[in-house]
């Protein structure tokens, strides 16, 4: 078996996880179906790494009782300015509760939970490929890269032009984005393995990091083993404690030769690329 | 100061909280101070290596869960080169949770377990039984004993039989595990229960049918526990809903010695340590000095009672 991701260095581990109250700042649409929260957190919380993920304690909202937490990855957590966000879909019962917080409102959440991405200091420069809300849990990718002097090759998969969110946020950090969409054909898997081919030809893709499309992920697994370029991918389960307590979140994983059950949020939610099944 | 220290038989606890199995975990030890806990259970093992149910495992329902995990389990040879070596590190009494598909597996994994560092067994009786029709050990007073008496027979420790609330007749087990050897109850697993998505029409448990807990069974659970205390004489361990330190209260008074906290945990890591300083804040205010005074002191003789405050 592979030594697990968080074994590299560039990117550790945040502090120990705690139960914390947080400060909602602000909690704005950003297009018709996604919100984008900020919380001011406690030092802990703000020390959170990319690909981590904080379990949200949902407040009772329009008559809705959302009775688990939810888990939501950071979409960028700033130990200077003492804050936390996350881009979300308001599409279920947790999410309308989340999107009825107003500023000032108080938000208990745990964490920092889970292992998140890492980066090879051997790297010169990654290929992030997301789509939807994936993005959200790649945009702290992108910019510790960037800290780290490794380069960021984004290509987004959206729906339309209106479906796209965060160009600006990458391109802040020095990404170069590649927007590809359903709308116009561009977001094709043929289209999308050329455009990555051409990436790696020009020395530009030393791994490929994705999250939020199962057909992507298959597309970066059959390129990863085909061009040897290693790869990690933040998955996504319905979770209950988030502790690794419950074996609610499982999904299969390839280990060797055996398909084994793993828990997303206690031995991910970033995982390698050819461990994981779509 | 009120003395909180409970006795499960032999067994003495320094307070009556502890998490209920398969709500527990290492995790759980980085956020919370697991020390104060009365003991600690561990997720149930097997000696079969298992893999445990298909996905979802998990449906949230209003003021509860319904849960099909299926008992995944790395085997006894992971729990004692790993899991035990790693709660060596704590003074808390570790209990251990077992189970097995026959009454001989049963005998064996809980001689397997009873080395030191283990406080007590845990039998998770609820899990279907191979020998019979895959009716669960617990579902009858006659299969309740015969794998009590046979786990009685290869533990030296103190043996906890959990019982399943999916029966008619709670006393009637809980009254055949007794006389085949069982210290202690613990009452209950969870409701066998179902929920279906209406839109897909499709069942939100990949296993169709669940364990249901949380909030919502506690009443049914305090009534098989207050059931169970008047019909044995060893202590009756309470455990479905609570989530509070009023309701631990309410289930000491119905019979319980000690209560297991599950479910919310996962909402609210701390819920223990919450449920325990309450506990010891309510009975500080109503003079109460050892919180033991409180197990079956519901007073239920002479029935006149005012109607609710609301």
């Amino acid at each position: 078996m592979k030594p697990p991701p968080e074994s590299s260095v560039v990117v550790p581990d945040s502090a120990q996880p705690a139960d914390l109250l947080s400060r909602v700042i602000s909690n704005d649409w950003v297009n018709a179906r996604y919100k984008h929260l900020v919380v001011a957190a406690p030092p802990q919380a703000a020390q959170a790494r990319p690909g981590q993920f904080f379990h949200l304690l949902c407040p009772d909202a329009g008559g809705e009782h959302p009775f688990f937490r939810r888990p939501m990855s950071c979409y960028g957590a700033s130990p200077r300015q003492g804050t936390v966000e996350f881009l979300y879909k308001v599409a279920g019962t947790g999410t309308r509760s989340l999107a009825s917080l107003v500023p000032g409102a108080t938000l208990p959440m745990l964490g920092p939970l889970g292992h998140g991405f890492s980066l090879e200091p051997a790297w010169r420069t990654i290929v992030v490929v997301g789509r939807g809300v994936g993005l959200a849990t790649l945009a702290p990718l992108a910019e510790a890269a960037a800290a780290a002097g490794i380069a960021v090759q984004a290509v987004f998969s959206a729906r339309d032009r209106d479906s796209v969110m965060s160009v600006e946020r990458f391109e802040a950090s020095g990404a170069r984005v590649t927007v590809v969409l359903d709308s116009d054909g561009s977001s094709d898997p043929a289209k999308v393995e050329a455009l990555l081919r051409r990436l790696h030809v020009q020395g530009m893709a030393d791994a490929f990091f994705t999250c939020g499309s199962t057909r992507l992920l298959v597309l970066l697994q059959r390129l990863g083993r085909e061009l040897g370029v290693p790869g990690q991918v933040a998955l996504e389960q319905q979770m209950a404690c988030g502790l690794g307590m419950c074996f609610c979140c499982v999904r299969p994983f390839r280990e060797d030769d055996e398909v084994v059950n793993r828990r997303v949020c206690w031995d991910g939610p970033v995982f390698d690329i050819q461990e994981a099944m779509p | 100061m009120t003395d909180m220290s409970v006795s499960v038989g032999a067994l003495r606890l320094a307070n009556p909280i502890m998490p209920a199995s398969g709500t527990f975990a290492e995790g759980l030890a980085e956020v919370i101070d697991i020390e104060r806990l009365g003991a600690v259970v561990i997720k149930t093992i097997t000696t079969e290596l298992r893999a445990g149910n298909p996905v979802p495992r998990v449906a949230e329902v209003r003021s509860g869960m319904l849960n099909s995990i299926g008992i995944p389990s790395k085997g006894v040879p992971y729990f004692l080169e790993r899991t035990l070596p790693y709660y060596r590190r704590f003074a808390v009494p570790l209990v251990v949770s077992v189970s097995a598909p026959t009454v001989a597996g049963f005998a064996s994994i809980a001689k397997a377990v009873s080395v030191p560092g283990v406080a007590a067994i845990e039998a998770n009786i609820s899990c279907p039984n191979l020998e019979e029709d895959g009716r669960a050990f617990a579902m009858e007073p006659r299969s309740a004993a015969t794998v009590t008496a046979a786990l009685r027979e290869a533990t030296p420790l103190p043996l906890w039989v959990k019982l399943t609330p999916n029966v008619g007749d709670i006393a009637a087990v809980a009254r055949a595990a007794e006389n085949a050897g069982a210290d202690a109850l613990v009452v209950a697993n969870t409701v066998l229960a179902m929920a279906i998505d209406i839109d897909t029409r499709r069942p939100r448990l990949g296993s169709i049918m669940g364990g249901l807990s949380g909030p919502v069974i506690k009443p049914i659970v305090v009534r098989m526990t207050y059931q169970c205390a008047k019909a044995v004489k060893i202590p009756v361990i309470g455990c479905g809903g609570i989530a509070s330190a009023e309701d631990a209260i309410e289930y000491m008074l119905a019979g319980a010695a000690a209560v297991q906290v599950g479910t919310a945990t996962f909402v609210q890591p701390s819920a223990m340590l919450a449920i325990l300083d309450g506990m010891e804040a309510w009975c500080a205010r109503k003079g109460i000095h050892r919180v033991a005074d409180l197990i079956g002191a519901i007073r239920d003789t002479d029935l006149e009672l005012a109607p609710a405050q609301y």
